[in-house]
């Protein structure tokens, strides 16, 4: 009787490394890449680690190429659009949460559908009304498209986090003579802190990670943000394989430092419809 | 007045016109920013997308932006990259959705069981969600590549490829690229939304079953699959709409190439604005793609009712 249970726990084990060594392979790749001389690249072939590693193609990266203006590009937009998307999904979030009121059904079904038909189709229309406004190749422009692309999940989102708070809390405080704004923003607001760093992680990630829409409405380098700037050195310099790593790597920081942030939510944001799958 | 009605709470009858007109307004003054911006961003930009369609416009050409009725659907209908692109859709959508939700069920039901060091096994198989699309497909457009890349040689090594290609400029094997890259960065999704729901079952229908003499595989299959079976419907329908729009990684790996073998709908529309910058054809593509795409979930809603009528 005991062979069998350990048997199975040892099944059990490997298949769980087995998904780990998949899911962290690509990954592994990039850096040992990133950190192989150029010398060593080709002449070692695939070794899993090369003989001797070295920083210099993120000392070329940070120093001589533009990818510190469109890492710097990439965090002002997606800092900014999880700021504003949080802001107004708070406030939209406690409207579904809190109230009844007509034409919430609609509000709600329009929600759900901006998260159903294809973002792409809206490529075209968006370039043509930003243009004349100024807002292509800018960063402005970005965020607001990213802003309106994540309100609704978020909004799902912070209603499922207020949802959870008792409403006696704030009915006790306009007993106390409170208006329902200061009570949210008193009372209710300062609960959920959890939660309003669960959906800037969830914004931010999303738009970090933003391609199509950046690479239409961004042309200029100076504008750019990483994706577009990262696609646009591999197809101009698509020999120097370690510096794209080392970029890519650069990439990956602020999503795996988000992913840590929302870990414990993951559940809830992806109920929620996370755009970002 | 107002202070003594609202200290002592009398009913909503009682209070003051002003307020009332206050109160009701509430929910609207919360929810209006996030509404004018999704109506401006989104919508406005929608129903101007489904004009552009019935229209002439490109970017480039100053004197274009004519009505021109349907000429631009008689094209797509002789459009045969069109088809193929659709037919691509099909087969990219099908096998990574049905990868994404056999390896995620897998994941989900391992990971079910609390085990020692199950906190940092759950963040470390998660994290390919974490990793942004762009760098998802570059990364394994990388791992692909003979030059850089291990994967060539390997199947060359097990013997599967004849001599170290990139199976990304092959036309038979290309489509491959983005469905393993899409699988490997999908598998997270389905395995967190599978786990919740397979954490959500009483614990004690085990307990009874077991005590029933129920096995391993009955249990599974009495228990499990019909607690499961709503949110893997639900979780599969939704996924399959997604992905059947989600061009960034053939973007980033093939951009649709060898010879149009991995373009799907979604990146054609993506190709005719952004390469040909002619918007008009662009809108109508994805009229169309929105058409199928609408007719899929009345499909599956009629399926649904019919379905809960023959209980």
């Amino acid at each position: 009787m005991r062979a069998k249970p350990l048997f199975l726990m040892i099944a059990h084990r490997s298949a769980i490394l087995a998904y780990i060594a998949f899911a962290l392979f690509p990954l592994y790749w990039l850096l040992k890449v990133a950190v192989t001389p150029n010398d060593l690249l080709y002449s070692e072939g695939i070794r899993m680690w090369p003989s001797r590693a070295s920083l210099e193609h993120f000392d070329f990266v940070l120093r001589h190429s533009a990818f510190p203006v469109f890492f710097k590009n990439s965090l002002i937009v997606s800092g900014s659009t999880a700021v504003i998307v949080t802001i107004l999904a708070s406030l939209s979030g406690y409207a579904l949460s809190r109230f009844n009121f007509r034409g919430k059904y609609w509000l709600v079904a329009l929600m759900l559908l901006t998260q159903m038909f294809p973002l792409v189709m809206l490529v075209a229309p968006i370039f043509k009304i930003l243009s004349p406004l100024g807002l292509t190749n800018s960063l402005t422009g970005l965020v607001i498209v990213y802003t309106a692309f994540n309100v609704p999940f978020a909004t799902f989102l912070m209603q499922s986090f207020f949802d959870g708070i008792p409403k006696d809390l704030e009915e006790a405080a306009m007993i106390d003579g409170a208006t329902q704004f200061v009570a949210f923003r008193q009372i209710i607001l300062p609960l959920t802190l959890p939660g309003i760093a669960a959906t800037l992680g969830f914004v931010f990630t999303a738009a970090w990670s933003e391609l199509l829409f950046s690479l239409m409405l961004i042309s200029g380098n100076d504008q750019a943000t990483f994706p577009v700037g990262l696609l646009s050195f591999v197809s101009k310099f698509s020999v120097d394989f370690g510096q794209m790593m080392a970029a890519g790597v650069l990439a990956l920081i602020p999503a795996c430092l988000f992913f840590l942030l929302i870990q414990r939510y993951l559940v809830q944001g992806l109920t929620a419809g996370a755009v970002k799958g | 007045m107002d202070h003594v009605a609202r200290q002592s709470g009398l009913p909503a009858g009682r209070t003051p016109l002003k307020k009332r007109i206050a109160d009701g307004a509430a929910p609207y003054l919360y929810s209006a920013p996030a509404l004018i911006l999704i109506v401006t961003v989104m919508l406005v930009p929608l129903v101007l997308g489904v004009s552009y369609a019935f229209r002439d416009i490109q970017l480039l050409n100053p004197f274009s932006g004519a009505y021109i009725g349907l000429d631009h659907f008689r094209a797509l209908a002789e459009d045969q990259a069109f088809y193929r692109a659709l037919r691509n859709t099909l087969w990219w959508t099908g096998a990574s959705v049905f990868f994404q939700f056999v390896f995620g069920l897998i994941l989900a039901l391992l990971l079910d069981k609390p085990f020692y060091g199950r906190g940092l096994a759950q963040a470390l198989v998660f994290l390919p969600w974490a990793v942004p699309s762009f760098l998802a497909g570059l990364n394994w457009a990388w791992l692909f590549n003979p030059v850089v890349g291990p994967l060539p040689h390997w199947l060359y090594a097990l013997g599967i490829m004849s001599e170290p290609n990139n199976i990304l400029s092959d036309p038979q094997l290309a489509m491959w690229g983005p469905i393993i890259a899409n699988v490997w960065w999908g598998i997270p999704f389905f395995a967190i939304t599978l786990l919740a729901a397979l954490q959500a079952i009483p614990r004690d229908l085990y307990e009874a079953a077991s005590i029933d003499g129920a096995g391993p595989v009955q249990r599974f299959l009495s228990i499990t699959l019909p607690f499961l079976a709503p949110t893997i419907a639900i979780t599969i329908l939704l996924r399959t709409v997604w992905i059947s729009n989600f061009a960034d990684l053939i973007i980033v790996m093939t951009n649709g190439g060898p010879a149009d073998r991995t373009q799907i709908v979604a990146s054609y529309i993506f190709t005719q604005a952004f390469k040909r910058l002619d918007f008009g054809y662009a809108s109508a593509i994805a009229l169309v793609l929105l058409a199928l795409l609408l007719a899929y979930s009345m499909l599956i809603v009629i399926l649904r009712q019919w379905l809960l009528s023959k209980d």
